[in-house]
């Protein structure tokens, strides 16, 4: 299921586009299994090769004769991929991440540099009404080949991101450390794990109740020799005062440098305030989402409500409203820092970075 | 005749004195003091009718209190003159006990005046040096303390429980005990020196059956009940004296199987002063009455009747439309709440639970049962509920002298939070919970429960089943965790609604009324 298969040679054309919408549909199905109780079934990561890998079979196979085309049926199929679950963001990600290279390769082809495209906006702004002049009808013979080639850059860059990320662990951490987590992230993981190799430190992780990723992480980390402890999350204030830093991993950075992140950060970000602890987020670049955070109706997802009370307790069941919340916000005055592969960052930066990768227009997909 | 006799033991007397004297003399010359209003000279002046009062109760008296005196004059005088005080502290010394002395001849003249003698109490005992010895469960590291405390369990013929798994090193001085494995498999069957109540409350407590501070202390002095009711004094011993040391052995028993609680320490220190004023004359069965009716009304008035106080206070802070918060399971804060209920406030609650003890499942149903709505969480999902939140209800297992609250772990990081939104915080406590102890963090003093508690299988899967084969990996199961003042709004007492900083003076008020 969901293996790359290299069969676009062999197969005869009506076959190609089934094999293809097979393909999705079996990532579809994957995506909105994913939404129950202990998270995705695969990593965020692979979630994002996943997609990206999806993308460039539909560039390659379908038809399309500009670029304008092109990005019409990328829009389409990442409408589709969003809708499946909407809290996994990195989907929508990669989407506009191969909506910018499209524009990008697009705009080398006519010759025109994406500089002066970005500057020109708001004179744009004024002059013309908003709209665009670009429609992006030309048609040219390599734009293929070259948004094929930059969508594997894409891929071999996110390959890297784990690994990236973890080689600047030396940076941050030092020996003797009291180190605090929550629940379960690979990035962290690897991170500390590589500055265990050098520097001896110890690990408090909380458990992050109901689905007590922490435990797995716990586990793991112990298995590489790190002094680890397991707290309940009721005890995540009273052992802070012992902390010198809390490094976290996030599901999704938000674009005002905000976190939608597991349940309890939001507790421990402001236990961590309180005693002035910095607080770390290793986060690659393909969390980043151009979503501002509305506590609405968008922002919260909720799961089987039987994680916190078990049907056992049958007779106050009805009686009773029980929720299970997955996500915390946690507003960027709190965070100090955010790590992702392409170095650290202060979360007054996020904007930053958000417009070299995504292109303006595409942020409602 | 009385010349005579007194001339020998009084001269050998007065050559004590004046030989003391002398000594003092000298220290007093070699340190060459300015503020001395009292001269040299006046160091004679005491001969006679100084001496032979003082003479017998000089040499305690240095012993018993030898600081009280010149701090009780100018109690914020520099420290620094102090070493060269010596020797006019022990004339001050024994000016202050003849004053003491007089005054409660005065007091006892005039049955009236008892709080005149009170006062002059309190200065002398309030500022005795405090040479508190630090309780043995939190000097686990140190052998020595540990060595003592197994002769003493020895002496007493109660085994000693030992500790279980491997404890996290910021942890290392405190006790940590398995629930699998209870003091009371090591007792021998007829066991002579325990009475058989005392045992099943020590397993009651060690398995959790009983739990939360007002319950155990209940529980212990229903107990103590029936152990008075079972007592019988040995010929030739008083009951006051006897009893009291047949309460010790039962009370290190309880304190292996699980340690005590402050309001559990208070409920104690009142049981033994009330058996050592039983004046000798006694007969054994009044006595025994008289006991029995003191333990309960103890009961009725510090917990039953306090509760009812609380609960007048607090239902005035509750309005219609209310979204309260509670956490965990505290007695005080549910009889709260089913009273307010009762007096037909419209509210709804939200109940804050957190593993692996789980106790707010216990406060849910009892709310429920009454028709109170409720609504569940874990305390993972605090930031998503507290947007709703009206008022906090905290309930506490002590409230220290420093202003901290003690309490269930998790209490902190709920007043935290409340705090970021700007949701006040009430907390609930009798006031024979407060304690004198002072604790700024939750590491010094605190209990470890079972380690194996925080694990938990899910999908068939236990994660941590091996942890003690692994030796990076601890667990840590806190119990209890201190909350700062300034985190809490409002503390509602059987005295009143008091803020937090203000339990020294009800402690200091409380002693002065016993």
């Amino acid at each position: 299921m969901g293996q790359l298969v290299n069969s676009d040679n062999r197969m005869p054309g009506a076959d190609k586009e089934a094999d293809l919408t097979e393909r999705i549909e079996a990532f579809l199905a994957d995506l909105k299994r994913g939404g129950c109780g202990t998270g995705p079934i695969r990593g965020s990561g692979e979630t994002a090769r996943e997609t990206t890998a999806l993308l460039r079979k539909v560039t390659a196979q379908a038809r399309w004769s500009s670029a304008g085309d092109l990005m019409e049926i990328i829009r389409k199929e990442g409408r589709r991929m969003t809708a499946a679950q909407p809290s996994e963001t990195t989907v929508g990600n990669m989407v506009l991440r191969v909506l910018k290279i499209i524009r990008e390769e697009y705009a080398r082809s006519r010759g025109s540099s994406e500089e002066t495209d970005q500057q020109e906006s708001l004179h744009k702004l004024l002059t013309s009404g908003g709209l665009s002049e670009e429609n992006f009808r030309q048609h040219f013979v390599h734009l293929k080949a070259n948004v094929i080639e930059a969508i594997n850059e894409l891929l071999t860059e996110l390959d890297g991101t784990t690994d990236n990320i973890a080689m600047q662990a030396l940076e941050h951490i030092h020996s003797n450390e009291v180190i605090m987590t929550v629940g379960r992230s690979r990035t962290v993981e690897a991170f500390l794990k590589d500055a265990a190799r050098k520097r001896k430190f110890h690990v408090i992780v909380a458990e992050c109740a109901p689905f007590c990723q922490g435990h797995e992480m716990a586990t793991n980390l112990s298995k590489a020799s790190i002094e680890t402890t397991v707290i309940a999350d009721a005890a995540i204030f009273a052992v802070m005062s012992r902390v010198n830093k809390v490094i976290i991993g996030t599901q999704t950075v938000l674009a005002n440098g905000g976190l939608r992140a597991v349940n309890g950060t939001h507790t421990v970000a402001l236990a961590a305030r309180h005693h002035s602890t910095p607080l770390i987020v290793c986060a690659p670049m393909f969390k980043l989402s151009p979503q501002f955070p509305n506590e609405e109706d968008t922002f919260h997802k909720f799961v089987s409500p039987h994680e916190v009370l078990p049907f056992t307790e049958g007779e106050i069941l009805s009686k009773v409203n029980v929720h299970c919340p997955v996500f915390d916000y946690v507003p960027p005055e709190l965070i100090t820092l955010f790590i992702s592969n392409i170095g650290g960052n202060a979360p007054s930066y996020i904007y930053r970075l958000m417009s070299e990768l995504y292109h303006p227009e595409d942020h409602d997909l | 005749n009385e010349g005579k006799e007194l001339s020998k033991e009084e001269k050998q007397r007065l050559r004590k004195q004046k030989k003391q004297q002398k000594k003092q003399k000298e220290r007093k010359n070699e340190k060459s003091e300015t503020e001395k209003e009292k001269t040299p000279v006046s160091l004679l002046p005491p001969p006679r009718p100084v001496a032979t009062q003082k003479a017998p109760s000089a040499l305690p008296a240095p012993a018993s209190a030898p600081i009280p005196v010149p701090a009780s004059a100018p109690f914020h005088s520099s420290p620094a003159p102090s070493p060269a005080d010596k020797p006019a502290k022990s004339k001050a010394e024994l000016k202050a006990e003849r004053r003491a002395r007089q005054e409660t001849d005065r007091a006892a003249k005039q049955p009236g005046s008892s709080s005149s003698g009170i006062k002059t109490k309190v200065p002398l005992s309030e500022l005795n040096p405090v040479v508190k010895r630090l309780p043995e469960h939190v000097q686990v590291d140190d052998p020595a303390v540990v060595k003592r405390l197994a002769k003493k369990l020895e002496r007493q013929q109660i085994p000693l429980r030992s500790d279980y798994g491997y404890k996290v090193s910021l942890f290392s001085h405190l006790h940590q005990y398995s629930r699998k494995a209870p003091l009371t498999q090591q007792l021998s069957i007829p066991s002579t020196v325990i009475h058989p109540s005392i045992v099943r409350l020590g397993l009651q407590y060690s398995q959790g059956i009983v739990a939360g501070s007002n319950a155990r202390s209940v529980a212990l002095l229903h107990a103590f009940k029936q152990v008075i009711r079972d007592y019988t004094t040995p010929p030739n011993e008083e009951l006051s004296r006897d009893l009291v040391n047949k309460l010790k052995p039962y009370i290190s028993f309880l304190n292996q199987c699980r340690p005590l609680s402050a309001s559990m320490g208070n409920a104690i220190k009142y049981i033994k002063k009330e058996i050592s004023n039983i004046p000798s004359q006694c007969k054994e069965e009044e006595a025994k009455t008289k006991l029995l009716t003191c333990i309960d009304r103890y009961i009725e008035e510090k917990i039953v009747l306090a509760a009812k106080a609380i609960s007048k206070y607090a239902i005035e802070k509750i309005s219609d439309g209310d979204v309260i918060l509670v956490y965990g399971c505290s007695s005080l804060v549910n009889n709260i709440l089913c009273e307010a209920f009762e007096k037909s406030r419209k509210f709804r609650v939200i109940v804050v639970d957190s593993r692996p003890r789980l106790e707010g499942r216990e406060a849910l149903r009892r709310l429920v049962q009454r028709g109170i709505s409720c609504t569940y969480v874990l305390i993972s999902a605090l930031s998503y509920i507290l947007p709703e939140v009206s008022k906090v209800f905290l309930g506490a297992h002590a409230l220290l002298a420093n202003g901290y609250v003690m309490s269930r772990v998790g209490t902190s990081q709920i007043a935290l939070v409340a705090r970021t939104f700007n949701v006040p915080v009430l907390v609930c406590c009798e006031t024979y919970k407060f304690c004198e102890k002072v604790q700024t963090d939750s590491f010094v003093s605190n209990e470890l429960d079972d380690p194996d508690d925080l694990m938990v299988t899910r999908k068939g899967k236990t994660q941590l089943e091996n942890w003690q084969d692994v030796s990076s990996l601890g667990l840590l199961n806190l119990v209890y965790d201190v909350t700062p003042p300034d985190f809490v709004d409002l503390v509602i007492t059987d005295l009143g609604m008091i803020p937090c900083t203000s339990v020294p003076v009800v402690l200091r008020v409380k002693n002065l009324d016993q």
